[in-house]
């Protein structure tokens, strides 16, 4: 398996991750090597075989649907980069730059 | 009890009765932990941040306690936590830039138990950034060196967790296991470290990693100890959905005086080419050693073995790329402004993520993109029910399964960082337990090139009693626990 630069290039476009042009060199020989080693899966016939996502046998595990206090308001926004009259600041998400927040 | 010299050679259970009897006080224990850490931490570097205030005044306290006959399990122990785990006086890295100062408006689970309890919190231990690493060396804040060589890796993830112990800077430490993070650094480091079944331990305050694998569990020196800190941080919890209701046994009571009547399984899978000849030959004299004290060793077979890195290296990214989607610069960690919304991402995870991360959330990124899917992403989940059959299937056979921990001992720093594979063959023999949810231990065996060896011992599903208690008679037995690194 060997990934195209432009392969690599979208990938890192979807996980909102920025790299230098070194780090997409490295990143596709790297990452072309390791699926190579994913490969070997491929000699297992799983066609009859369930997926397991999680090995727990528990599933729906619900509870009471009561109001519990949560964290104070100014304990979080302390946390946040920026702040504006109680909200979380960011810039502007519509209208932005060439790629817009959908590509 | 004689008491040392040095409080720091007491494990926690003898720290434990000399507390209780006032042959010693919280608060000396817990300065002679500080002292040691001054003397040795300069070459070891097994802490991000040390919290000598919060834990003097916890030590006081717990002192407090005890007087007034308040006692539990933990009540006035020192322990380091990984610093993956939220708390609210220190602050939670990741051994990342993205969450450089960051600290958690939240205690984790375990750190509030043990804050019930009494405990001390020595400080916050060094990790692979994310805990995505077997060396440590994948830290933004620099590598941990190993006690035993400090040339070599301690191990990873939780490699400050491990060289904590072996160097003697806490009494326990906590980390965490999604492929082998605790097993592994406890081997190369020449101490206990177990990883519980998958819902034993809250997750809740643990940074997530891989959801479906990740898990909590201790490294000590002795079983006895790792025993003792299982039980006071094991069992449900309402803020973990996938925490178990299964009641918690009291582990050290559970102790067996030998092994009479024990089925040991070995598995030809867990010999591999590449493998040292000196932790083969170690881990062979240890099962020798386990038939000696009366276990019965049985062949068993888990055929999908092989596939396990490869299963583990889809599903472990898949589940990290979408958990470390939350780290956008928007309600905590670090923010790079950029141009518009999206330059902001793209800059904030550019800049805040290291190199080991990148190719991980990239990995995942790629194996659940539309196109490849199914080709990867469910492949690697109809495997992993293969290899959760392999240990249903063994353990109709037998009560324990032992193996290496890893196939070699640690290696040189600096030696595997170019070869992103050749690092995550170092967790071939501990991600199997973790894709079965199983538990498992690494106890000392020996020395193989003057570093320690691990020997490995995976139980049933909720039955960490077994392996807990096959691991304890070992180790009395053999005894490798006595030997300390010089440092």
């Amino acid at each position: 398996m060997s990934l195209s630069r432009e392969d690599v290039v979208h990938v890192a476009s979807l996980a909102r991750l920025g790299m230098t042009d070194d780090e997409i060199d490295m990143m596709q020989d790297q990452l072309s090597s390791i699926l190579g080693h994913i490969e070997e899966l491929n000699e297992l016939d799983t066609e009859a075989i369930p997926p397991t996502a999680q090995v727990l046998e528990m599933k729906n595990v619900l509870r009471e649907d009561e109001v519990r206090d949560s964290l104070p308001q100014e304990t979080v926004m302390r946390l946040t980069p920026a702040a504006h009259d109680g909200f979380i600041a960011v810039s502007e998400v519509l209208g932005g730059g060439e790629e817009g927040p959908t590509a | 009890m004689s008491l040392p010299n040095d409080l720091t050679l007491l494990t926690a259970a003898e720290a434990r009765e000399a507390l209780d009897n006032r042959e010693i006080s919280s608060a000396e224990l817990t300065q002679a932990y500080f002292d040691r850490i001054r003397d040795v931490e300069p070459k070891i570097h097994a802490y991000l941040h040390l919290m000598q205030d919060v834990a003097m005044t916890q030590a006081a306290e717990a002192d407090r306690r005890i007087e007034q006959g308040d006692i539990q399990a933990m009540t006035g122990i020192p322990i380091g936590l990984k610093d993956i785990l939220c708390t609210t006086d220190a602050p939670t890295t990741a051994a990342s830039k993205m969450l450089d100062g960051y600290v958690s408006p939240y205690d984790a689970t375990v750190v509030s138990r043990l804050r019930d309890q009494g405990a001390v919190f020595i400080g916050k231990t060094n990790t692979d950034e994310f805990a995505m690493g077997s060396s440590t060396e994948n830290s933004a804040f620099g590598p941990t060196n190993n006690p035993w060589d400090t040339n070599r890796v301690p191990g990873g993830s939780s490699g400050g967790s491990a060289a904590a112990i072996a160097a003697r800077e806490a009494s326990i430490t906590l980390g965490s296991d999604t492929g082998g993070s605790i097993r592994q650094p406890a081997g190369f480091s020449g101490i206990v470290g177990l990883k519980p079944t998958y819902g034993r331990v809250s997750r809740y305050g643990l940074l997530p990693f891989a959801s479906s694998l990740d898990q909590i569990g201790p490294f000590t020196r002795t079983v006895e100890d790792a025993a003792l800190m299982l039980g006071a941080i094991a069992g449900k919890d309402p803020m973990d959905s996938t925490s178990v209701p299964t009641p918690v046994p009291d582990y050290t009571a559970a102790f067996p005086e030998d092994l009479k009547g024990v089925r040991i399984g070995v598995a030809p899978e867990y010999s591999v080419e590449g493998m040292e000849p000196g932790v083969d030959a170690a881990v062979k004299d240890a099962v020798a050693k386990l038939q000696e004290l009366g276990a019965e060793i049985v062949e068993v077979s888990l055929p999908h073995t092989k596939y396990a890195l490869a299963t583990y290296y889809i599903t472990a990214p898949a589940e990290a790329s979408a958990n470390l989607a939350r780290y956008d610069g928007v309600r905590y960690g670090n923010r790079i402004e950029g141009e518009d919304l999206m330059d902001m991402y793209v800059k904030t995870r550019g800049a805040g993520f290291g190199p080991e991360v990148k190719r991980r959330i990239m990995l995942g990124t790629y194996a659940l993109s539309s196109g490849y899917y199914d080709a990867y992403y469910v492949k690697a989940q109809k495997v992993r029910t293969l290899i959760k059959q392999d240990f249903d299937r063994a353990f109709e056979s037998c009560d324990a399964i032992v193996a290496p921990t890893s196939p070699t001992v640690a290696f040189e720093k600096g030696s595997r960082l170019d070869d992103p594979y050749q690092m995550y063959l170092a967790d071939v023999f501990t991600i199997p337990a973790n894709m079965a949810g199983i538990p498992g231990i690494s106890i000392p065996c020996g020395f193989s090139d003057g570093m320690p060896v691990g020997l490995q011992l995976l139980g049933k599903a909720f039955d960490e009693a077994t392996i807990l208690g096959i691991a304890h008679v070992y180790e009395q037995s053999a005894g490798w626990y006595k030997q300390l690194p010089e440092l």
